[in-house]
């Protein structure tokens, strides 16, 4: 029996024995390039705010439309990314079954799409939870969630469906609402955090 | 001191948060620098809103003023 020994395994190693004689400590190099901040402008430069709309529970889509409304009235570049039950808010209100196949006609039977018709995930009561926020909701003068939505849309802010979760629940680009973005994947949404947004997962 | 000309008045009372920063937004779009609106409120959270609305769009609130439950403010764009 032969037994073969393999030398391990190791770059760093290697790239330590191929450098002559020991490495002087060197500092990092800096480049005195680009700064990570702008150098001139007084303040630092607002960050894009990214919000990712995941439910589509009433109170939730509430929130996302208050906040994203808010942010681009205070002029920070807003995008909204849309997905999983998030996207059957942007459903057309008057759309009733969507879908291909039955699975997904069922789904959307199931819940009715739209942003009039959003559940309370708390005290829905067959409907009559969301009837009482939405009475309270006028006597205290605050704006709908579709009433946000127009505004938000108003002011610019993009709203992205997600690719994957259309092809998924079978919807088609007509039976979004208008003014929808190009669909786009989690890459999109990582890219957009990474570089310059501060993201909300709601 | 010196008088504010009034370019636009936004009537945002019995409307409660986030819509009076949302048609202030909406009314400050097509008017240039250097107008002056007045927005009136009966949201209380406005006081503090409206503060933080002009710090970070950049423009400058120069009267705050309350009678009772309505809240005026004077801003001038930049």
């Amino acid at each position: 029996m032969t037994t073969e020994t393999l030398a391990p395994f190791d770059p760093l190693a290697d790239a330590i024995a191929a450098v002559d004689g020991w490495p002087e400590a060197v500092e990092p190099v800096r480049e005195p390039g680009p700064s990570p901040e702008p150098a001139s402008e007084g303040a630092a430069a607002t960050r894009d705010i990214l919000i990712i709309d995941y439910s589509g529970d009433l109170e939730k889509v509430w929130a996302t439309m208050i906040l994203a409304s808010t942010s681009a009235a205070m002029g920070v570049r807003t995008r909204v990314f849309v997905t999983f039950w998030g996207l059957q808010v942007f459903v057309k209100d008057s759309k009733r079954i969507t879908g291909e196949n039955w699975m997904q006609k069922m789904m959307s039977a199931m819940q009715r799409p739209g942003i009039s018709h959003r559940k309370l995930s708390k005290m829905n009561f067959f409907g009559m939870g969301p009837w009482m926020m939405g009475r309270l909701a006028k006597q205290y003068g605050v704006a709908s969630p579709k009433e946000l939505l127009e505004a938000a849309q108003a002011l610019g802010v993009e709203f992205i469906p997600c690719q994957m979760t259309m092809d998924m629940f079978g919807l088609k680009p007509e039976d979004m609402i208008e003014g929808m973005g190009e669909p786009a994947g989690a890459a999109t949404v990582i890219g957009l955090m990474t570089d310059n947004s501060t993201p909300l997962f709601i | 001191m010196a008088v504010i000309e009034i370019t636009q008045r936004i009537d945002a009372r019995g409307l409660s948060c986030p819509m009076p920063i949302v048609k202030t937004a909406q009314a400050v779009k097509v008017l240039p620098s250097g107008a002056a609106i007045e927005l009136v409120a009966t949201d209380a959270g406005s006081v503090k809103d409206v503060a933080a609305w002009c710090k970070t769009t950049g423009n400058t609130l120069v009267e705050q003023t309350s009678d009772g439950a309505v809240y005026r403010f004077v801003i001038v764009l930049k």
